[in-house]
Parts: structure tokens; C-alpha cells; sequence
């Protein structure tokens, strides 16, 4: 495997050559295959001094160098002090080649560099110009420690096991092992235990059931308006015309005092409506209206809203991942990470002509779980 | 120095004896702090020892140099922060100097980001410093792990180390995640949605986990202060903790070298601590710290007001994770639906459950492992402190860059909306290309590499025997020709 590894014999490449890559006797010197078994260790290389060793005119030069390096820090420094003060923290400066920026954040951050690029160059430029350049050597010493050491610690365990009578008494050992080994279970349940609630059925449920749907609520089904986001007004059915499409949130979702963003999360629904020659599925015509059509706007994925709609395809792309699914063909999948069709919501129109939930959805909306099916 | 003869005025002192000089009023005053000091610890020996101590130069050396001082940054910064940012997920009204979102309703961890970079007077740089500070870390800390493994600076004595540094890496981009995603603007909160997606798919424990995380439903009030906790306490803690002991280790066992005359097994060649290393190592933290104050002020990063107060049912084009977390979001993208099962009525979400939940563990467990692995298949069981030119290792070189070709592959996959916008390709065969590449491309990168490393194994015995070649051909009398090869192999 490692060619470097076997040493290097003459006699292994020799002055015939069988197709190696080398062949001794081509080339101009030496040619007779007498490679030394191992090279010798030439030793350190001479020192070469540098020009501040040898003329003290290099060496003053470096040093008036360095000290403007660190004059440029200071330099830096109290620009940074003045410029603190001078510049308002609102102020903008258009900058080429960056554009409108924040000159407080500009003017602190580059004399701020300048104070900092100052000491660092300045101190290396110091240690290679005028610090001592000799290498040093440290000789190594193996990290294992000496046998008697070894044995001394085995020994010392052993007597300490015997001194305290660990080894006499083995119910001493297997108590304190025990305890020992369940002590933390008080302070690994506190946490485990207290973090969050059950889920109980709160995944599975949607404000499009009839209200709250957190842990422990079960709402009771009723008609729910389609209400646009983030306006917060209801949506009627001839107001959707082909083509367009409405971010949806239940009525009522936006006027919970708590647990808007929770309730969000599951029952956000994308409104489109669509030819009805377009729809190719029976059961997506039969939940719609005229065409129109509610999805959860939630991915199947992993959760992110499935926020891009490409009206000639009828595509609707989540940015996320870009699980693509078709619209008319029941938001199934047809590219991308994700499995599931997106759920759809069955709505009709009430008396007034505004759009309502007929059904809560008939699955669970957003990412798959475990327990998902059940 | 009396080794250093080659001053022209050395000449003339020759045989002088310099007089002991005073030392000054200042140098008494420290001298006798540290004489106080020392009457009660006895630090003058280890420190003496400190204080002489030998490193080898090398370049590549600094890559580890860089990302512990952008940590230090990072360290540094994030106290400041904290002495503005509000860790909490309440409601308020924003009315802050950021006119485009006055009068709208958002949580007080994006109100306060927002006080940061706009009404703090230099918030905004240590942000972004703390930031681009976050990033380098990572990026330095990645490309030191290529130098160690590449050279083979894990073997025996280090593996320990190799393994502490592991657990480092795979901290550290957990702490980045926690860090960007506290803000709670809209692409944070994008990636926590995500992240809840993810774990919601473990098998069995997922919703459990999910509301013992969220504190409930997501997105609770609870995520915020949760991961601030971790990001400014624990995960700190555990880095700064595991760094002492990496960099403790390398005191300890000594660095390694690149071999070269004079360097062995059983030696370090190199520069001592004082003065020379303490003035480059020093410098170079300022050095390091300056050229991230210099991007911070030039480069925006994270404009979290361009992006708005997170809302679970609204999303941005091109929502793209920091670089790091990008390769398991790549997985995401590349992992078909069809692995999602239902057995018995129970789902199992292969499509997001092994590159969500279970990539990221393997990738550090497998780094963590390496040098174990190697060492049980060459059963080489002895130290080495001399480092390897990857060539001389050609299959660990093929190995590594397998590695990094498939990772790679994820990476770019999570950007493959990017690419297909900007390149105008379509995203499908995009994500087929990555598909069939993270399968076909590692193999390949590793015979390609092999055979590369073999070839340069040749030319360097081919130099070693014959010389270099000068580019002087010269013409033998009886008409034939040849080039001449200079012996000298410096």
C-alpha cells in the first residue's frame, strides 16, 4: 500500500527494469542502483541569518516598521473613540461596491480592524525580523509511564480496595453500585417528565375542527368561513376568480388572545381555484367549489409552508426541500422528499355566498409522525 | 547567542562580559508580584518549563490556531450580546428606529435583534462579528481536521484528541444552529419549523420528543429561552471544557512535525514559546480578530429586518440553512418520498428520519472512530510523531477525499434551488445529477486520488534516484543526447 514504507533497495529496481516506472540506468548520474540502504540523518540545515542579524541598518528598519504597525493600532484606537461619538447610529453612506450600509457599523468595524491588524502584524513582523530565529530542539520522551509506576497504582488500588474492605464485603460494592447508578434517575426525570405535556391528540386535530386544538382540547365541529390572511375578512365564493390564489386561515384563528402562531402552524390553507376540466380527481371536484379548491399549506415533509405556486403548471413548490406537488391532480406528489399528498379541505358556501369548511380535515395535516396512522 | 558569530560587530565584543544591568523599578514591582505568587504556588517551575517550550512552524499549524481564536471571538461577542438580546418568544409591538416594521407585532428575541442592529450604537458590528466569527470557526476547525487526517497526525499517541475534536466539531455546529435560530425572524424560524419536522419523524418517541422540546405545540413560547440556555451556558460550557483538554493534549504529548533534516521520532524542531511563538501566536489572534472585524464591516451577514418576524404559515424563496447544517439539509433534498412506510398503520419516514436525525451523530461517529479503524486494519501499533505527506498514504488520502466528495454532494444538494435559478437549469435533473452522484462520485474521487497519490510516490523516487531535472540537455560527442539531472535535492 505504501511504497515510500519499503525500503528503497537497488536491487529492486534493477538496471534491465521490468516496466517500473524508474529504471536505473536511464538518466545521467549515478546509474548503478547504489542506493544506500537508508539515508542518514543530515542534521539541521545551516542557519541562514537575516538581513537585521547582519547590518543594523535592516534592523533599525525593521523596527521603525514594526513601531508604525503599532502606531497604526493606536491609530485605530482613537479613530474608533472619536468615530463612536461622531456617528449616528441611524446615519447610512453609500460605500462602491457595497452600496447603502450603516456608517457607524463601517466606520467602528474597519478602525476597529485597524487597531487589531495593527498589534497582530506589527508582533509578527517583530518576531520575524528581530526575534531569534535558531531553531531549537526538544528532545521526546515517551508518554507511557515507567513499570514501577504502572505497578505502583495497581498496587495502591488493590490496597485501597482491601483497606476499606471493599473486597471482604461484596454488599458493599453492589449497594454502592446500585446507588451509585441511580442516583441521577430523580434528576434525569424532573427534566424528562417536565419539559412538555402530552401530545395527546393535538396533531392530529386542526383550528378547522371547531376551535383551540392544543394538547387536551377536542374541539366540536362547525362550519368555519375561509377568512384571508392576513386581512382577517371572509372569502366569497365568486370573488375567487381562476388563477388567483388566497392565503387562508379559519374564522375565528386570528382573534385567539393565545396560541395564534401554535394554531397556525396546522391550519394554514392555501385557496385556488381552478378550471373545472382541469381537476383530474373525483374526490378533489367533490370537496372543492366550482372549482375551488383548499389545501393545508403545510408540507408533508417536514412542515415548511409550501409557499411558491406556479400558475401555467399549477405546481405548488415548497421552498424548503422543493417537494412539488400537482394541484390538479389532488396535490399529490410529483417531485421532491415528500410522500404525502397535501390534505385537502372540504368546503362549500354558506347561505351569504361566503366560502366554509364543510369537514375538518380527514387527516392529520404537517410532517409524518409515528403514530400518524393510528 | 554565541551561535550566531555572523554579526560584523560580534567581532569586536568578543571576550567582552556585558554587566549585569539593574533591573528597573517596573521589572522589580513584577518581579516581586510574581515572587508573592510564586512563595504560594510554585508556578515558577511549570511556567519556567512553558516559557521554553518548543513548537514546530508550519503553515497548515495555524489552521487549528484560527478556529480557536475565532472561538475565543465568538466567546467574546456573544457576552456582549447578551447584555441586549432578550431570550424571550413574548409578543410585543415593535417601535424601534427600523421604520419598515414599526406597528408590527413580533416576538421580544427579533424586537431586541432588531434594537441591536439598528439602535445600539456598534451592536451591529459585534453581531455580525459574532456571526462571521461563528462561521470561520466552523470553516477552520473543518480544514484542521483535513490537515490532521490527511497527515496522519491522529495516530498513536493522538487518538484521543482526534476523537475530543470530533465531539468539538459536531458541538460546534450544533451551537451554530442554536445561535441563528434565536433571532426568530422568519428564515430562523423557518429552520426550527424544520428542525421540529425532523424530530417529529424518529420513530416511536417523535411527538414526545417534539413537545418536551417545543414545550408544547409548536412553536410554544418555550423554543427560545430553551435554546438560548444551550447556546450561551451548556454548549459553551462543554466546548470551552473539551477544547482545554484538546489543546492541553497537545502540550502534553507535543506537537507533531513534518519530517525534514534533523527532525525524528524523537524529537520537536521548532521556535519556543518565548518570545518567538508568544509574539506569532499572540499576533495572530489580533491578526485573526482584525480581518473579522474588517468582514463584519464590510459584508453584511444575516439582515434579519429584511426578512421579518417568523410566522409558521409563511416562508422565503431560497430558505437556505447556515453552510454547515447544509449538508443534512442536502440529504433532505436528495432522499426520495417513496421511503416513507406504513406498517402496521405506524409510519416510518425513511425520507427524512436517516438524513434529519441520524446523519449527522454518524458522520462524527465514524470521524471519531477513524483512527481505531485504521490502526485494527494496518496494526500499526506504534507512536508516531512525524507526519505523512498524503501521497505516502494512499488510501487514506482516497478515503478522506471520499469523504469529503460526498459530503460535498449534500452540500451543494442544499443549494440546488440556488443553482438551478442562477444556472438556469432544471431543478429535477439537478437533484437526479446529486442522486446519482452521491453514490457514483465518492468511488471515484477515491481511485482518482490513489492512483494521483501512487503516480507522485513514483516521481518522488524517480527524483530521489536520478536528481532533478535541470531542462540542460547536452550532446555527447559520438551525437547522442540526454538531460542533465542536478544531484542536489533541496
Amino acid at each position: 500500500m505504501n511504497e515510500q514504507d519499503t525500503p528503497t533497495h537497488g536491487s529492486e529496481v534493477g538496471p534491465t527494469g521490468h516496466g517500473t516506472a524508474v529504471r536505473l540506468d536511464q538518466g545521467h548520474i549515478i546509474g548503478d542502483g547504489g542506493i544506500p540502504e537508508r539515508f542518514s540523518n543530515p542534521g539541521l540545515p545551516v542557519h541562514v541569518p537575516r538581513a537585521a542579524d547582519l547590518d543594523e541598518d535592516a534592523a533599525r528598519r525593521a523596527e521603525k516598521q514594526v513601531t508604525t504597525l503599532f502606531g497604526i493600532s493606536i491609530l485605530g484606537t482613537l479613530l474608533f473613540i472619536v468615530l463612536y461619538f461622531l456617528i449616528d447610529v441611524e446615519e447610512t453612506i453609500y460605500v462602491p461596491g457595497i452600496g447603502v450600509t450603516s456608517a457607524s457599523n463601517l466606520a467602528l468595524g474597519v478602525t476597529l480592524a485597524l487597531a487589531l491588524l495593527g498589534i497582530g502584524f506589527g508582533a509578527i513582523h517583530w518576531a520575524k525580523t528581530l526575534m531569534p530565529d535558531h531553531e531549537m530542539v526538544e528532545e521526546r520522551h515517551p508518554l507511557r509511564a515507567t513499570d514501577e509506576s504502572r505497578d505502583r497504582v495497581v498496587h495502591e488500588m488493590r490496597e485501597g480496595g482491601n483497606s476499606s474492605q471493599l473486597t471482604r464485603r461484596p454488599f458493599l460494592k453492589y449497594t454502592l453500585g446500585g446507588a451509585l447508578g441511580l442516583f441521577a434517575v430523580p434528576l434525569v426525570l424532573q427534566v424528562a417528565g417536565s419539559l412538555g405535556p402530552m401530545p395527546q391528540k393535538s396533531l392530529s386535530l386542526t383550528f378547522w375542527h371547531g376551535g383551540p386544538s392544543g394538547p387536551g382540547q377536542e374541539p366540536e365541529f362547525k362550519p368555519l368561513r375561509l377568512m384571508r390572511d392576513p386581512e382577517n375578512t371572509p372569502v366569497r365564493a365568486d370573488e375567487v376568480t381562476v388563477g388567483s390564489v388566497y392565503h387562508i386561515l379559519p374564522e375565528g384563528l386570528l382573534d385567539l388572545e393565545e396560541g395564534v402562531l401554535e394554531e397556525k402552524a396546522k391550519a394554514a390553507v392555501l385557496l385556488v381555484r381552478l378550471q373545472e376540466d382541469e381537476i383530474q380527481s373525483e374526490k378533489q371536484l367533490d370537496w372543492g367549489y366550482q372549482g375551488i379548491v383548499a389545501y393545508s399549506k403545510i408540507c408533508t415533509h417536514v412542515g415548511c409552508p409550501v409557499g411558491l405556486y406556479e400558475q401555467v403548471t399549477h405546481h405548488l413548490l415548497c421552498p424548503c426541500h422543493q417537494s412539488t406537488f400537482d394541484v390538479t391532480r389532488d396535490c399529490e406528489v410529483i417531485f421532491g422528499p415528500a410522500k404525502r399528498s397535501l390534505p385537502q379541505l372540504k368546503i362549500t358556501v354558506d347561505d351569504e355566498g361566503y366560502l366554509v369548511s364543510e369537514q375538518p380535515f380527514a387527516e392529520a395535516v404537517g410532517p409524518s409522525y409515528w403514530e400518524r396512522g393510528q | 547567542m554565541s551561535t550566531a558569530p555572523t554579526r560584523p560587530a560580534d567581532a569586536l565584543r568578543e571576550g567582552d562580559r556585558p554587566a549585569e544591568s539593574r533591573p528597573g523599578a517596573a521589572a522589580r514591582t513584577v518581579g516581586g508580584v510574581a515572587g508573592w505568587v510564586d512563595d504560594r504556588t510554585g508556578a515558577a517551575k511549570p511556567v519556567g518549563y512553558l516559557m521554553k517550550k518548543v513548537f514546530p512552524d508550519h503553515w497548515s499549524f495555524m489552521l487549528g490556531e484560527i478556529a480557536m481564536y475565532s472561538m475565543i471571538v465568538c466567546l467574546l461577542t456573544g457576552a456582549f450580546l447578551t447584555f441586549w438580546f432578550v431570550p424571550s418568544a413574548g409578543h410585543t409591538i415593535y417601535d424601534g428606529s427600523y421604520v419598515p416594521l414599526r406597528g408590527v407585532s413580533m416576538s421580544e428575541a427579533y424586537a431586541s435583534t432588531l434594537n441591536i442592529s439598528f439602535d445600539i450604537k456598534g451592536g451591529l458590528i459585534i453581531r455580525q462579528i459574532h456571526h462571521w466569527s461563528a462561521l470561520m470557526f466552523i470553516v477552520a476547525l473543518v480544514v484542521h481536521m483535513f490537515r490532521v487526517f490527511f497527515t496522519g497526525a491522529f495516530r498513536k499517541p493522538r487518538e484521543i484528541n482526534w476523537a475530543i475534536g470530533s465531539v468539538l466539531a459536531l458541538l460546534a455546529i450544533i451551537e451554530g444552529f442554536a445561535g441563528y435560530s434565536l433571532p426568530d425572524d422568519l428564515l430562523s424560524g423557518t429552520g426550527i419549523r424544520a428542525m421540529q419536522g425532523f424530530v417529529q419523524t424518529a420513530p416511536v418517541i417523535g411527538t414526545y420528543l417534539v413537545y418536551a422540546i417545543f414545550g408544547g405545540p409548536f412553536p410554544g413560547e418555550m423554543i427560545i429561552p430553551r435554546l438560548y440556555s444551550a447556546h450561551i451556558l451548556l454548549i459553551p460550557a462543554l466546548l470551552v471544557g473539551l477544547f482545554t483538554a484538546h489543546i492541553g493534549l497537545v502540550f502534553l504529548q507535543k506537537h507533531t512535525q513534518y519530517p525534514g533534516p534533523g527532525r525524528t521520532e524523537k524529537n520537536v524542531v521548532g521556535f519556543p514559546v518565548m518570545p518567538v511563538y508568544a509574539a506569532k501566536a499572540g499576533g495572530f489572534f489580533f491578526i485573526v480578530f482584525g480581518i473579522l472585524s474588517l468582514i463584519a464591516a464590510v459584508v453584511q451577514i444575516n439582515p434579519i429586518w429584511a426578512y421579518g418576524p417568523y410566522d409558521p404559515s409563511a416562508v422565503t424563496a431560497g430558505s437556505q440553512p447556515d453552510w454547515y447544517m447544509g449538508f443534512a439539509d442536502g440529504a433532505l433534498r436528495l432522499l426520495p418520498g417513496w421511503l416513507e412506510f406504513e406498517i402496521f398503520g405506524y409510519t416510518l419516514s425513511m425520507n427524512i428520519f436517516p438524513g434529519a436525525l441520524l446523519l449527522l451523530p454518524l458522520v462524527y461517529v465514524v470521524l471519531g472512530v477513524y483512527p481505531f479503524l485504521e490502526r485494527w486494519v494496518t496494526g500499526d501499533d506504534r507512536e508516531h510523531h512525524l507526519l505523512q505527506r498524503p501521497r505516502n498514504s494512499p488510501v487514506r488520502t482516497g478515503i478522506g477525499m471520499a469523504a469529503i466528495t460526498a459530503y460535498s454532494v449534500l452540500l451543494f444538494a442544499s443549494g440546488n434551488d440556488i443553482m438551478a435559478i442562477k444556472l438556469g437549469m432544471s431543478i429535477n435533473d439537478l437533484t437526479w445529477f446529486f442522486r446519482i452522484g452521491f453514490f457514483v462520485l465518492p468511488p471515484l474521487a477515491f481511485w482518482v486520488t490513489k492512483r494521483i497519490c501512487l503516480s507522485l510516490q513514483r516521481r518522488d523516487r524517480d527524483t530521489v534516484l536520478h536528481g532533478r531535472e535541470t531542462g540542460t540537455i547536452v550532446r555527447t560527442p559520438d551525437g547522442r543526447f540526454f538531460e542533465r539531472h542536478d544531484t542536489e535535492l533541496t
